[in-house]
C-alpha cells in the first residue's frame, strides 16, 4: 500500500522529471558535445565547447539549471486506458510546474501575450503545453518533460511550398534557415523538420522529432537517409558553435513526416538549442516510477 | 577590465580579443531598454547612472535568500532583439561595453565607433559558469516588469571570457563569418541539392 495518493506521487516524479531536464542534459547530448569538442580544430570553435561542457559539468555538481532560460515548458503525455489518473493529469502537471519553478528554481517564463503581464510561476493560458497521447491496452503513464529555450524559437519556421517544388525546396528552406539564424539559436543545435500533413501538423512533427535522441535515425529510410544528407550540408556551412567558425554547426537533424494534401506541401524547421533539455518517466498503475532518461533520479526517488 | 569604463580602455580593444571584467554590470533585456530610453526621452534620469558601466543582456535565475536576492545563474540572452535599439541606447546612457550573444547589427557598430564602446559574447547558455563571476546582487529596478526583464545591477569579479565581436573601430566579427557561410550556401551547397 502507498502511503500517499497516487495523484501525490505523480505530482512529485513531475517536479523531479523537471528537475533532471533542467540540471542535467540527457546523456545522448552530451556525448554529442564532447564529440564535437574532440573533433573541432579551430580553437575559438573549441573554446564555446569548452565552455559549453565546463557548465553543464558544474550545473550537476552544483545542483543549477544548465541555462538561465529554463524555457517554456512542454510535457509529451502519453496515458494508458488502464492507468488509474487520467481526468486530474492536467490540474497535477500543472500544480507540478508551479513547485518545480519556485523549488528548482526555474525563471518564470510564461508571459501573458498581450499586456506583457507575467504570472511569475511558469503557468497561463495553455502553459505549460501538454501533448496528449492515450495508448490502448495499457496501464502505465509516460511523460516527457520538454522545457524549450527562447533564443531557439526565434528561427524556427513554417512555410506551405508549392508541390511541384518538393523536397528540393525543402531542403533549401532548411539550409537558408540555418544560414540566417547564424550564431542566433545558440549552436551546435539540433534541428527538427516536419514535413507534410497540414502546416499545423508539419510544426507539430517537426518539434516531436527533437524529442529523438541523437545519433537516432527515422524508421522510414529515404528520411533517414534526408536526415544523414542535411546534417551534413548544415555542418559545411561553417557557423560553428555560437557562430564562432568550426565543424558542427548541428549536433542532428531529424526530420518526421506525414502524408500530405495533393496541392499542399508544408515544410516545417524547429530548433534546439545545444541545451536539449529533455527527461522521461514512465510511471506503472501502482505508482512506481521508472526515469528512463536519467536513471540516477531512480535512487533519489526511493 | 574594471568599471568606470574609459573611453580610452575600450579603444585599445580588436576584435577577437578575450577580457574579463570585473565591477558593476547591468542587465538590461526587451522590456529594459524600451522603458530606459522613453524615459531618458523625455528627459528623466534611470534608477542607474549606466555611465562607464557593462549592459548585460541577461535575464536571470535568482532566488531570495534572508530577504536579499542572490542570482543563481545568469547566462546571456540573444542580442538580436535589442539590435534596433542599441544605437540610442550607448548614445544616451554611456555605457561602455555590451555583453550579449548571438551578435548585433551595423547600426550597433556604428554606435560603438562613434560614442567609444565594444560588444563581447558570453557563450550561450552557460549560465552557471556565467554566476561563477557574479559577487553579489547590489540594486534590482523595474521588478514590475517581471523577474527576466528587470534592471539586475550585479557585481562582478574576473567575469568572462568575454570576446569582442563589435569593436570600437567599425569591425564586426560575425560580419565576416557571415559573408563565407554564404558563400558556401550559394557557391557550393545549392548546386548539392539542385537550386
Amino acid at each position: 500500500m502507498l502511503d500517499v495518493s497516487l495523484d501525490k506521487r505523480i505530482e512529485d516524479a513531475i517536479v523531479m522529471l523537471l528537475k533532471a531536464a533542467s540540471i542535467y542534459l540527457p546523456q545522448d547530448v552530451k556525448n554529442a558535445l564532447i564529440k564535437a569538442r574532440d573533433l573541432e580544430d579551430n580553437p575559438l570553435a573549441k573554446a564555446q565547447l569548452d565552455a559549453i561542457i565546463e557548465n553543464c559539468e558544474l550545473a550537476e555538481v552544483e545542483g543549477k539549471p544548465i541555462c538561465q532560460d529554463t524555457g517554456l515548458i512542454s510535457f509529451y503525455v502519453s496515458v494508458g486506458d488502464e492507468f488509474p489518473v487520467k481526468g486530474a493529469l492536467a490540474d497535477i502537471l500543472r500544480r507540478a510546474t508551479i513547485r518545480a519553478t519556485r523549488e528548482i528554481p526555474l525563471r518564470p517564463n510564461s508571459v501573458d501575450v498581450l499586456s506583457g503581464k507575467n504570472p511569475g510561476d511558469n503557468t497561463g493560458r495553455y502553459v505549460p503545453h501538454i501533448d496528449w497521447e492515450l495508448i490502448p491496452n495499457n496501464s502505465e503513464l509516460k511523460v516527457t518533460a520538454f522545457p524549450k529555450g527562447g533564443g531557439s524559437e526565434g528561427p524556427c519556421l513554417a512555410k506551405v511550398i508549392l508541390p511541384t517544388e518538393g523536397l528540393k525546396y525543402a531542403k533549401k528552406m532548411v539550409l537558408d534557415a540555418v544560414a540566417e539564424a547564424g550564431p542566433k539559436p545558440c549552436p551546435p543545435t539540433v534541428i527538427g523538420v516536419g514535413l507534410g500533413g497540414t502546416m499545423d501538423f508539419a510544426v507539430k512533427l517537426a518539434k516531436k522529432a527533437l524529442l529523438r535522441p541523437i545519433g537516432v535515425r527515422s524508421d522510414v529510410e529515404d528520411i533517414a537517409k534526408l536526415e544523414v544528407e542535411l546534417l551534413e550540408l548544415i555542418n559545411s556551412l561553417g557557423i560553428g558553435p555560437h557562430g564562432v567558425g568550426g565543424r558542427t554547426t548541428a549536433l542532428d537533424v531529424h526530420v518526421d513526416c506525414a502524408h500530405r494534401h495533393p496541392a499542399s506541401y508544408a515544410v516545417a524547421v524547429v530548433f534546439n538549442c545545444w541545451a536539449v533539455r529533455r527527461s522521461t518517466m514512465i510511471m506503472d498503475s501502482k505508482g512506481n516510477v521508472d526515469f528512463i532518461t536519467h536513471k540516477f533520479m531512480n535512487e533519489l526517488w526511493r | 577590465m574594471k568599471t568606470p569604463l574609459s573611453e580610452e580602455d575600450i579603444r585599445k580593444l580588436k576584435v577577437g580579443d578575450v577580457v574579463y571584467l570585473s565591477g558593476i554590470v547591468v542587465t538590461a533585456r526587451d522590456a529594459a531598454h524600451s522603458r530606459a530610453l522613453s524615459i531618458l526621452r523625455s528627459g528623466g534620469s534611470l534608477p542607474i547612472d549606466l555611465k562607464g558601466l557593462a549592459i548585460y543582456h541577461c535575464g536571470p535565475v535568482v532566488d531570495k535568500k534572508d530577504d536579499k536576492w542572490v542570482v543563481v545563474v545568469a547566462g546571456p540572452t540573444t542580442s538580436t532583439r535589442m539590435d534596433p535599439l542599441e544605437y540610442e541606447f550607448i548614445e544616451k546612457t554611456g555605457a561602455k561595453m555590451i555583453i550579449g550573444k548571438g551578435g548585433m547589427g551595423a547600426r550597433t557598430v556604428e554606435a560603438c565607433k562613434k560614442f567609444g564602446a565594444v560588444y563581447t559574447i558570453f557563450t550561450g547558455g552557460a549560465a552557471v559558469l556565467a554566476a561563477k563571476g557574479m559577487k553579489r546582487v547590489l540594486e534590482v529596478h523595474w521588478l514590475d516588469l517581471g523577474i527576466p526583464e528587470a534592471l539586475w545591477v550585479i557585481e562582478v569579479e574576473n567575469f568572462g571570457p568575454l570576446m569582442v565581436t563589435i569593436d570600437s573601430h567599425g569591425n564586426n566579427f560575425y560580419d565576416s563569418i557571415n559573408r563565407e557561410v554564404y558563400r558556401r550556401l550559394r557557391e557550393e551547397i545549392y548546386p548539392k541539392i539542385g537550386v
